[in-house]
């Protein structure tokens, strides 16, 4: 019923470089917290936000997530901010009782709060006052609960943590079916009347769009000039283009978009709740299941962020091999992504398959060296899983001196000059670099925008910063320009890879014994990694015990979606597929 | 007038039931029409998460569906024969997943690819996850693995093709008479409903009502 | 720039394509066609172009050795046991919580032995993540490579249990030859160290 007895650390005695200087601004308002960042109060929240971006210079928000201290009885909201010029973050908190669960909402001060406060009321169920449109994201409205507060528990509820006891000595078989007194995954809240059983969710999700109101304020808006009929069409979630489960909401005033409103969580999966659950290790696998296509950068994402609350360090081999692995990812994934955003071009299939076919050469690699070829389960903390042989690294030479270099270069030859594609992308979808950075756009999207800002150079991870790389940036900001950043990654990638397997030494893959079940000590972690989608994050509370306490992804393609609406506005609707498609989201990763 | 064509209510002679004659005529046309059938089994262009993947690859030009003349996937629902329910079918879109299987016509076979549209996989234990789509819709042929490889798609569309080669044209469901049923549309409630099971959710809710009145607060 | 140059450019690597493929059938010709097996690993290598089908169920994709579907449980040919001690490792460390164990007593003191009364893998519920076999200290359970399981049915013939699981150490063998080698060679060094300590003894 409750969590387990939390460690918890002293908060830190003294405040160091920025922090001191908010400390010094707000006073009393700001109090240092334990492990790491300060706790601003909710009174100047708003205020101290603002100073932060604009004073202290931590333009970027990357992720904001809430965490469940049931037993201290507050939640705590935790910001992570980042300098566009590189460096560690500006970590602040901000906490409300739980029987309150009000804090003022960022979105004033960064509009790319608005999907993350979002998530934290529908799974954590703390109010954001002042969010423009505060509704539940991934569940539907009406669901009962919040799933993330640790006294919420799911139908098939066996135990808080695993491993559980019924698998093991006497582990006869039982369906978690046969376990439930509805014999299926439900429950219902006892005072519920199924008399008045109907679908809610899509009249939420109508009001205010379509008609000459401001869905954030109600407020009627009469339109200056003739009146045109305006039309809500609804796209997905079953879609031929809309790239997995997803649904948009557009508001057209004859074909021209006026507003478009994501609609997800058809593919909520429930990683965080299950990921509380399993022991740090068990995560491994459901990493890969985030971006499906990526599998294996999710993974190096999840360790680095398990190594950090560890300590451990892999030995060289396995950073090569960790690198190696996740620069193949981004090839695999930007090809991909051009195949499809062809795809929604029109162009159906060709580019898709020519494409297809590189990619398929590459996974041969992962199925041969990590086992699938898809869900590569190939990290592990401390190194990685499995080693490679000679001639896996000759195969893998051969592919990056001779196959991929051709096939981009063709690729690059049979569409970049396509003047119908040309007159599709250019100047589509455009997102202006201060708005980019507002949005906490990340990844490709984020430096077509001329921001060159990238993980890799920005807070070097693993051993990035040995190699010779570029990072690639475009200036425009438009669907070209998203395409034509990912074949400069692609080739900036290549680079890496020939640096690296060169330079790859002999020797151990893996830094001390090989657990199941560690202690990990108590703390918190914020680690990530450059995605080929952007910027992927794992959040980690620990409290000294073999599961995690909160574990929290910030998923690149879920946040790189709140500025849609902004690339679309103004464009026709033919324009919202090859927009979204530009965007490159995969929706194991957008819903989690 | 109706009941006197009806094989079935037909004051026939048991023993004349199974005439030699009509078998042999109805396995012939069956076989040409099977023949036919199976070769041309278009799928819907349907995918929900990871094995969505592996399904397009199935497409595309390594393992080529094609060969098994189930290249055209088609978008619209109405001109696909087989579903393929590619990932994890979460509680939010299981309706929607019901709503197409109606909309197809028939004859229409569902294949469930992955443990997780079989059984609920790894994410079974969670919240907003339906622990099998065989909970709604009927289901075909099951594809274990997680992802099933291209390949395994592949002998599953062959299994498939096994069970329509098996099907007569007499018993199959879509030339009896009358219209096949489209099944209810689950809702989303507090949690998902299954509208078939309504009447048992609230008799067992009242009952549990008048147990624990005092308690409204917890939930089953 | 005249307008749809590039156009042309583009359809030019799709004719290269098209065309390619015929090169490449008519150089088959002359090694016996494009469908002999020992074509294959050529076929599907980097250096493959042409076309890049393969004909499955006619011929199949060589699987790594380290390739991982559902797991099974090593019989011990030798000595005609289970090698499974039902010590619950794999149990413990499987993510999705699919595999279940009853361990075995000894009907005559009633104290646990080392052998497995049930064994159940659900595999509507495996994640093929290969946890269990990484784990398992007794190389016990492997992972294998059929993948071929479809079946009409999932409540019977996908909930695998121990008769179905169970699979010769020669099949193990065959589908890991290497890890079969380094668990002959530990088997081999536990031996010797065993003799070297009788005959310090001795």
């Amino acid at each position: 019923m409750t969590a387990p007895a939390k460690a918890k650390a002293a908060p830190l005695a003294e405040l160091k470089g920025d922090l001191a200087v908010l400390k010094e601004k707000f006073g009393d308002a700001v109090q240092p917290a334990e492990y790491e960042g300060v706790v601003i109060a909710n009174g100047v929240l708003v205020e101290a936000a603002r100073f932060i971006r604009d004073e202290l210079g931590y333009q970027y928000l990357s992720s904001l997530t809430a965490v469940d201290y049931i037993q201290e009885g507050y939640f705590e909201v935790v910001y992570h901010a980042y300098r566009l010029e590189g460096g560690g973050p500006l970590v602040f908190k901000a906490r409300t009782p739980r029987g309150v669960a009000t804090i003022p909402s960022l979105v004033s001060v960064w509009p790319g709060a608005d999907f993350q406060e979002r998530e934290a009321w529908d799974l954590m169920g703390i109010r954001f006052a002042g969010h423009p449109n505060l509704k539940r994201i991934l569940l539907w409205e009406g669901f009962h609960g919040h799933p993330l507060r640790k006294d919420w528990k799911e139908p098939y509820y066996e135990e808080e943590h695993k491993p559980f006891s019924s698998r093991w000595p006497s582990g006869h078989h039982i369906r978690a079916e046969d376990r439930v007194f509805w014999h299926d995954n439900v429950q219902y809240p006892l005072d519920w009347d199924p008399d008045q059983a109907e679908d809610t969710s899509d009249e939420w999700l109508y009001i205010g769009m379509g008609q000459f109101a401001r869905a954030e304020t109600g407020e009627r808006v009469e339109p200056k000039s003739l009146r045109t009929e305006r039309l809500v069409v609804n796209m997905g979630p079953q879609h031929p283009s809309t790239h997995g489960v997803f649904r948009m909401v557009v508001t057209l005033d004859g074909e021209t978009i006026v507003r478009l409103e994501p609609v997800m969580g058809y593919l909520h999966r429930n990683h965080e709740k299950i990921g509380e659950r399993n022991m740090y290790l068990q995560n491994m696998p459901y990493t890969d299941r985030l971006d499906y296509i990526c599998s294996m950068s999710n993974n190096l994402g999840y360790a680095i962020a398990v190594e950090k609350l560890l300590g451990i360090k892999p030995p060289e081999r396995a950073e090569y091999l960790r690198v190696i692995m996740a620069e193949f990812t981004r090839i695999v994934n930007h090809l991909w992504a051009i195949g499809f955003l062809l795809n929604d071009l029109g162009a159906f299939f060709t580019p898709a398959l020519y494409a297809i076919e590189e990619r398929e050469l590459i996974l041969d690699l992962f199925e041969e060296a990590a086992g699938s070829r898809m869900m590569c389960n190939y990290m592990r903390f401390g190194g990685v899983a499995y080693d490679v042989s000679d001639d896996w690294i000759a195969r893998a030479k051969e592919l990056v001196y001779n196959r991929l270099p051709r096939a981009i270069e063709e690729l690059d030859r049979y569409l970049t000059h396509n003047e119908l594609i040309q007159s599709r992308c250019q100047g589509v979808g455009v997102l202006p670099p201060d708005l980019a950075v507002a949005y906490s756009t990340a990844g490709p999207v984020l430096r077509a925008s001329g921001i060159p800002y990238d993980v890799r150079r920005a807070e070097p991870y693993s051993i990035y910063d040995r190699f010779d790389f570029d990072v690639a940036v475009r200036y425009n900001g438009d669907v070209y320009d998203r395409y034509l950043i990912r074949i400069d990654e692609m080739w900036q990638s290549l680079r890496i890879l020939r640096q690296a397997l060169e330079q790859i030494p002999r020797g151990e893959i893996q830094a001390g014994k090989k657990q199941y079940m560690m202690r990990v000590p108590a703390g918190q972690a914020y680690g990530r990694v450059e995605n080929p989608k952007g910027e992927l994050g794992f959040y980690l509370v620990s409290d000294g015990s073999p599961n995690p306490y909160r574990y929290h992804i910030r998923a690149p393609s879920f946040i790189n979606l709140t500025a849609l609406n902004e690339m679309c506005k103004g464009h026709k609707v033919a324009d919202v597929v090859v927009i979204l498609g530009s965007i490159d989201i995969v929706l194991g990763e957008v819903d989690r | 007038m109706d009941e006197l064509h009806d094989l079935n209510t037909m004051p026939v002679p048991s023993e004349l039931r199974n005439n030699i004659f009509i078998t042999t005529i109805d396995r012939f046309v069956s076989y040409i029409y099977n023949w036919g059938r199976k070769r041309s089994v278009w799928p819907m262009m349907f995918g929900l998460a990871c094995c969505a993947i592996e399904m397009i690859c199935a497409a595309a030009s390594r393992f080529d569906i094609a060969r098994f003349g189930s290249e055209l996937m088609r978008p619209s629902p109405r001109q696909a024969d087989l579903m393929i329910v590619s990932g994890t079918v979460t509680k939010k879109m299981v309706p929607q997943i019901v709503r197409l299987y109606n909309q197809m016509s028939e004859p229409k076979y569902v294949i469930s690819m992955g443990a997780c549209a079989t059984g609920g996989g790894p994410f079974k234990e969670g919240y907003n996850v339906v622990s099998g789509i065989d909970k709604f819709i009927p289901v075909d042929v099951y594809v274990p693995g997680c992802p099933p490889r291209p390949e395994a798609l592949l002998h599953g569309l062959l299994k498939l093709y096994e069970k329509i080669e098996r099907q007569s044209v007499r018993s199959v469901p879509w030339y009896q008479r009358g219209e096949s049923e489209a099944i209810p549309v689950p809702i989303l409630g507090p949690d998902l409903i299954d509208p078939r099971r309504l009447p048992e959710i609230r008799a067992r809710l009242g009952e549990l009502q008048a147990q624990q009145g005092s308690s409204p607060e917890s939930s089953l | 720039m005249i307008y749809g140059i590039g156009i042309l450019k583009g359809l030019g690597v799709t004719l290269k394509h098209f065309i390619e493929s015929y090169i490449e059938d008519v150089r088959y010709l002359f090694e016996g066609g494009r469908y002999q097996p020992r074509h294959l690993p050529a076929r599907q290598g980097p250096r493959a172009r042409g076309i890049f089908t393969v004909q499955y169920p006619k011929e199949k994709l060589p699987l790594p050795e380290n390739f991982r579907y559902i797991p099974f449980l090593v019989y011990d040919t030798q000595e005609n046991k289970i090698k499974c001690t039902s010590c619950g490792i794999c149990a413990k460390v499987c993510p999705p919580q699919c595999i279940w164990i009853v361990r075995g007593t000894d009907p005559s003191t009633g104290r646990p032995r080392p052998e497995p009364e049930a064994f159940y893998i659900d595999a509507t519920i495996c994640m093929s993540c290969g946890f269990c076999a990484e784990f398992c200290p007794f190389d016990a359970i492997k992972m294998d490579h059929d993948y071929e399981l479809s079946s009409y049915e999932r409540y019977e013939s996908l909930l695998f249990d121990l008769p179905r699981l169970l699979k010769p150490d020669t099949y193990h063998a065959q589908i890991h030859p290497s890890d079969w080698a380094r668990e002959l060679a530990e088997k081999e060094a536990e031996k010797a160290k065993k003799r070297e300590k009788a005959a310090a003894r001795a």
